[in-house]
């Protein structure tokens, strides 16, 4: 068995407006940071998990990915994988 | 109402259970039997809601959670057989995350938590959830809540308009929602989801009747 550590990004596709970040946006602006074109708010979801190879563990976040951690009618997902 | 019983399903989180339990029995002198969301067993009853609130503390997305709870997998086949399911609010969020209703809802436009009343235009009469035969085109119902855009691609927001699935559309979109989307129905129209709480509109102490019919027709065939 091999252990993997893995980031999960989640975040809202593109056409989803996403007032949480519009509003950091604003705030950011406020703070006086300058330059800002575009803030979006998603989310980080590390696993540590164990598999038989790669293959076996891509299997098992891919299935996470869509039926759990992300919305794939609001959100996209993307992951890195990282062998312990 | 003879034997006929309501199951009013209760998450960890759910907190319009009760209310919505007052009012199906308090007002309509209808059976109600709580099921907690552990229990797969649906055989005694003849009609679901699924309740407001937060379930699972509306963690990693509003009705995420639930949708992997012994109930909801075993809501399939009550949906099947033709039974009639609510979903009110948060139970609305879990119907369209565990794939009954399609789209999706999400953050409030303005970020705000929205507890108003608001004016609600019935624009199908699929499934017979609102009453829209006798002229009042227009009902009144409260709403609360911080996720209840509606949003979905435009291909579904198409199939919703062609096949008459959207079942009630804000008058003043409050929340950004997708085509003034405010409750929708499955194809067989057994299934309803809306964002407003008709179980809060069941009394003209509590400002209102609009809510009475949408819960009096879990009753129907």
């Amino acid at each position: 068995m091999d252990e993997f550590a893995v980031k999960v990004f989640v975040r809202l596709r593109p056409s989803v407006l996403d007032p949480a970040g519009e509003a950091t946006k604003s705030a950011s602006i406020k703070l006086g940071a300058e330059g800002i074109k575009s803030l979006r708010i998603g989310k980080m979801i590390e696993v540590k998990i164990e598999g038989n190879g790669e293959n076996e563990v891509r299997e098992k976040i891919d299935l996470l990915c869509d039926r759990l951690f992300a919305n794939t009618v609001i959100e996209d997902y993307e992951y890195s994988l990282e062998k312990l | 109402m003879g034997n006929f019983t309501v199951g009013v399903v209760v998450f960890p989180g759910s907190n319009c259970d009760r209310d919505v339990s007052w009012a199906l029995e308090g007002c309509l002198d209808l059976r109600t039997k709580y099921l907690w969301h552990e229990s797969s067993d649906l055989s005694d009853v003849d009609a679901i809601v699924l309740p407001g609130g937060f379930s699972y503390g509306d963690y990693l997305r509003c009705g995420a959670i639930a949708r992997f709870s012994p109930l909801i997998n075993a809501l399939d086949e009550f949906v099947k057989s033709g039974k009639r399911v609510l979903g009110i609010c948060n139970g609305f969020q879990i119907l369209t995350e565990s794939g009954f209703l399609p789209g999706a809802l999400v953050a409030n436009k303005n970020l705000n938590f929205i507890c108003d009343d608001v004016e609600l235009d019935i624009v199908s009469s699929k499934g017979g959830w609102f009453n829209n035969e006798d002229e009042k085109q227009t009902i009144k119902l409260p709403i609360a809540h911080g996720e209840g855009r509606y949003h979905c691609d435009s291909d579904t927001l198409k199939k919703l308009v062609d096949n008459e699935l959207i079942a009630l559309r804000y008058k003043n979109n409050p929340n950004g929602s997708l085509f003034d989307i405010a409750g929708i129905t499955n194809e067989k129209g057994n299934v309803l989801g809306l964002m407003p709480h008709p179980e809060r509109a069941c009394d003209k102490t509590i400002g209102g009747t609009d809510g009475l019919f949408t819960l009096k027709s879990l009753i129907l065939k």
